[in-house]
């Protein structure tokens, strides 16, 4: 191992270190409020040791929230230091790192755990079940996650941020031009935090395939199900790609190899090869639920069931297999020939095809129905037009020849914010005040949810659409700076003042969670939109066992029709309920996982072996381990069931 | 009573199973070219999964093996593309 100088803590940085200081402030004032208000043993208890899927949402949601913050600053700054020409906000390399983080925290550490999120709330009551199929590998899986999170995010203030761009392309994120620790820091985290989401894609699998109500059969799952089976699945063959080639760039930086090298018979390319052949279908892992999410709520507040359900199916079928065969389109100006890039071509612009499919079932949906304007569903209106944008600018990018224009500028950024928003991030807001009411028992304002659907909504156009004439008048991605005479100044300033109104955006949504806990009214229904789907027909809050007792469906929206015919989904005596008990051994491993990964971030082995034994001795505990979970009494059932309200289905 | 003490099947896979690792290690044993080698193991190597799958584990008796082998089908597709492809965009199709 060659060592090379560098710093430990990042002190030469007055904004980083003022970060540094606001987040030891905050810490310890988290501490000592946990202590001060006696939460440790309820935090424990209640939050760190669960199993219950709905918790693990909710925290995946909080974390995403959090990094949907810290993403937003880093493209604040990044926007603020492009906002005039020549300007020196941030020097290059700073700004090598802040849109390299921007990129991984906003996919992999907001849209991501986002998505799983709503994911973890929601799909075990959307299919009558009590909880997902291996609720201890659940809390693994977010554990890891947030283990992966933590470990990425400090890499700013301990060591340095990575800075070769989110794709991390080799031989730019090599040894010898990365020399500092920022893209071991890349590969570690990475790795851990894929683990993670490995686990959530077998266990919906699992879940889905295997603990359907009795009579739901795969045609009669809401189609937000299926959105999440299909996505799943994708998961559980994409990853591992992602897992190989982090490990092989991990060795070619730690270990000396030469997988990614120029000489010595390495290949560069290969990494941005294997990047996107995990990549691509990673874009359909976070669009295809979000596609699921307007689905549900189209058709939620177009009081009609969803138009061309088996198309709808067929199309996302179509997409994950297409999904996997588009990858070089990423890289087509890297010098392979006219056949390869004219299959990536048509491949990539067949994929228009099923998507386009998806968007007229969602127009025919709307067709006559009878619109509520709700904030979930201003959110999924606005989608349809500003995604097409996006899609119809990515066919533009599709064609390989005309591509040799486009590539790298903001013409590309433009495109990809302009599927990725409204895409992802309106998805899983919609999403969010949708689901809002079934987990807390109380509706988000609709007043204030509106006006930040406003600022978002037009804010997004004013930051992003100036970037499609950027591009196309030639400037480049990931430019720190440029001269005033090349005009670009008013443009980028006008996206400054986007970014801003998104920041604002963001504040509202904020302030609305807050004045919402306050104030907000308790929903007594479960029910509050008048929904389709099973997930409506328990209480909300929802009990820990979800059903009293598993509704038996017999058709396609079986709780839509069952508040039609005044028929309730189940009946007879309550049974006893058997649940998994909770553990502190994920969080527990995970730390291991945590420590370990830092170590190795630093090269130092022999504490980072112990950690990783300490893994292990975890997993082998577990072998041993007698857990056959517990069960809910009857009585308990009926006591829960009349503080709730009463008697459900 | 006989069918329980001798279970025909698990014996069958297993002798398959050894025969077919002896005519994969074949390939080092004997000279040959380089094709010949990685066409024998190709071969034995699809038999070899397939037996195991089929005689060891059950594949075909299960009341979901539909979805079993609909996920054999996806894996099978997904690595083909991944491996034919890589090799199309990085060394055929190179210029």
């Amino acid at each position: 191992m060659e060592s090379h100088e560098q710093q430990f803590l990042i002190l030469n940085e007055p904004m980083i270190v003022g970060a540094m200081i606001s987040i030891v402030v905050g810490a310890l004032s988290i501490l000592l409020g946990l202590t001060y208000f006696k939460k440790w043993g309820y935090l424990w208890r209640e939050w760190i040791t669960t199993v219950d899927h709905k918790k693990i949402g909710v925290m995946y949601i909080l974390v995403a929230l959090v990094m949907l913050f810290r993403g937003g600053v880093d493209a604040l700054l990044m926007r603020g230091q492009t906002a005039m020409p020549e300007n020196g906000l941030l020097d290059a390399q700073h700004y090598n790192e802040i849109f390299t983080t921007h990129g991984v925290i906003m996919i992999l550490f907001m849209a991501m755990p986002f998505i799983i999120g709503l994911i973890n709330v929601v799909t075990p009551l959307q299919i009558g079940a009590r909880d997902v199929a291996f609720p201890r590998l659940n809390s693994v899986s977010f554990w890891l996650f947030a283990a992966g999170a933590g470990l990425f995010n400090i890499s700013f203030i301990i060591g340095g941020s990575p800075d070769a761009g989110w794709s991390a392309y080799f031989p730019l994120a090599s040894l010898e031009f990365s020399p500092t620790v920022g893209n071991n820091y890349y590969s570690l985290s990475l790795q851990i935090a894929g683990l993670g989401t490995l686990m959530t894609g077998i266990n919906f699998v699992v879940t889905i395939l295997k603990m359907r109500a009795p009579g739901m059969t795969l045609m009669k799952m809401p189609m937000f199900t299926w959105s999440v089976l299909i996505t799943n699945v994708i998961i559980v063959f994409a990853f591992p790609v992602l897992t190989v080639a982090l490990a092989l760039m991990t060795m070619d930086r730690q270990f000396g190899t030469k997988f990614f090298a120029m000489q010595d018979g390495g290949m560069d390319m290969l990494w941005a090869n294997l990047f996107w052949v995990w990549g691509h279908p990673e874009v359909y892992i976070v669009i295809l639920p979000a596609f699921g999410i307007f689905s549900e709520i189209i058709s939620t507040f177009a009081r009609k069931n969803l138009y061309g359900y088996k198309s709808m199916v067929v199309s996302m079928v179509a997409i994950s297999l297409l999904s996997f065969v588009v990858w070089a389109h990423h890289f087509y100006t890297m010098g392979h020939g006219v056949m390869v890039n004219s299959i990536f071509s048509i491949t990539t612009m067949a994929i228009a095809v099923p998507t386009g499919v998806k968007i007229f079932n969602w127009l025919l949906t709307l067709h006559k129905g009878k619109i509520s304007f709700t904030t979930p569903m201003l959110y999924s209106l606005a989608f349809i037009p500003i995604f097409t944008i996006g899609g119809v600018t990515g066919v533009m990018l599709a064609m390989a020849s005309a591509d040799y224009q486009y590539h790298n500028t903001m013409f590309l950024v433009a495109h990809f914010h302009y599927v990725l928003i409204p895409g992802t991030v309106f998805a899983v807001i919609a999403g969010f005040h949708f689901w809002f009411p079934k987990v807390f028992g109380f509706r988000l304002n609709e007043k204030l949810g509106k006006l930040a659907f406003w600022f978002i909504t037009i804010s997004f156009n004013v930051a992003f659409f100036p970037l499609f004439i950027l591009g196309l008048n030639g400037m480049t991605r990931r430019m720190y700076t440029y001269s005033e005479s090349t005009g670009y100044g008013p443009l980028n300033m006008l996206s400054f003042i986007g970014a801003v109104g998104l920041g604002i955006g963001f504040i509202i949504l904020v302030y609305n969670l807050y004045w919402s806990i306050r104030y907000s009214p308790r929903d007594e229904t479960g029910d509050p939109w008048d929904a389709r789907s099973l997930e409506w027909a328990t209480h909300s809050p929802v009990p820990v066992y979800n059903f009293a007792r598993v509704p038996k469906i017999k058709e396609l929206d079986a709780f839509w029709f069952a508040k039609k015919n005044n028929q309730p989904l189940s009946d007879g005596p309550y049974e006893p309920i058997h649940m998994p008990s909770n553990s502190g051994m994920p969080f527990l491993m995970s730390g291991a996982f945590f420590a370990a990964g830092f170590c190795a971030v630093f090269s130092w082995w022999i504490p980072a072996i112990v950690f990783t034994i300490a893994i292990f001795v975890f997993m082998a505990l577990r072998s041993f381990e007698q857990d056959h979970g517990y069960y809910i009494s009857v009585e308990e059932i009926e006591r829960t069931e009349r503080e709730l309200g009463g008697d459900k289905e | 009573m006989m069918k329980q003490l001798f279970p025909k099947q698990h014996v069958m896979g297993f002798v398959f199973s050894l025969v077919l690792s002896v005519v994969a290690l074949s390939v080092l044993a004997f000279d040959m070219s380089y094709k010949m080698g990685m066409a024998i193991l190709l071969v034995t190597a699809i038999a070899q999964a397939s037996v195991q799958l089929l005689l060891f584990m059950h594949i075909g008796e299960s009341e979901d093996k539909k979805t079993l082998y609909t996920n054999i089908i996806y894996a099978l597709f997904v690595g083909v593309v991944t491996i034919l492809g890589t090799l199309l965009t990085m060394i055929w199709g190179y210029q």
